[in-house]
């Protein structure tokens, strides 16, 4: 699979930066003609990848985070989001319904949400190296385009 | 992210409006503490009318008002879901606990 076009982007891990990431998501996926569904899927896994960076990566220090996207051939976006931060102990555990070490802001759905709004989701994760989250969305052809 | 409450006897009204985040979910949650424990009210309905975005964050916001208005033995609903919050609060099963109208 050949990558068309790719974009990457690096940002200490600040709460307001989830904001910016979403969006910035959302615009270089607009390449691929998507619907307002299709876009605010994207946005919306995006949030959650970075919002886990921001929170578990790296809780009491600011640290970097790379987001990279990119368009492959086969109209879907990939979407890579990198932190350096403390690592997950546990990936499986991490990834299950309604477990969460963040306390009750947080609803533990996070990686729910980005499986069920994303085609594949990829976690890699080592404890003190950080955390590597890849997922991919097919973005449908639409007919007359 | 604004909350703008309007009180009717002991019904709250709270509509949430904006991109809802980890950034602003805080404010919000400490907002309709807020507005919750000075109405005491019987019954909460959130308007999601305005509601822009929401991710993961908004699942807690929303479970966190629906346990205190059960500890005030009072009732929750959930009004003019927009789509993308809907398909959100859908993926974390909500449906099953809060009333969504």
């Amino acid at each position: 699979m050949k990558v068309e076009n790719h974009v990457s982007l690096e940002f200490p891990s600040a709460s307001a930066n989830e904001g910016f990431a979403r969006s910035a998501a959302a615009c270089f996926a607009a390449q691929l003609d998507p619907t307002l569904e299709e876009i605010n899927d994207v946005k919306t896994a995006v949030s959650e990848a970075v919002t886990n960076a921001i929170v578990h990566a790296y809780p009491d220090t600011l640290g970097k985070i790379v987001m990279k996207l990119r368009i492959r051939d086969d109209h879907s976006l990939e979407i890579i989001v990198r932190d350096w931060g403390v690592g997950i102990t546990d990936v499986d555990q991490a990834r299950a319904p309604l477990f969460t070490t963040g306390g009750e802001e947080r609803s533990g759905m996070g990686f729910t949400i980005m499986e069920s709004f994303m085609d594949t989701l990829k976690v890699r994760s080592q404890l003190g190296k950080g955390t590597t989250v890849t997922m991919r969305r097919n973005i449908a052809r639409r007919a007359g385009r | 992210m604004p909350v703008t409450c309007v009180e009717e006897g002991r019904h709250l009204t709270a509509a949430v409006a904006g991109e809802l985040d980890h950034h602003g979910a805080r404010a919000v949650m400490e907002e309709l503490d807020r507005q919750i424990d000075a109405a005491m009210p019987r019954e909460l309905t959130l308007d999601l009318k305005g509601l822009t975005f929401t991710d993961s964050s908004g699942i807690a916001v929303l479970l966190r008002s629906w346990r205190r208005m059960g500890q005030l033995q009072g009732a929750m609903r959930v009004v003019n879901t927009p789509a993308q919050a809907g398909k959100v609060f859908q993926a974390a099963g909500l449906g099953r606990i809060i009333r969504f109208e």
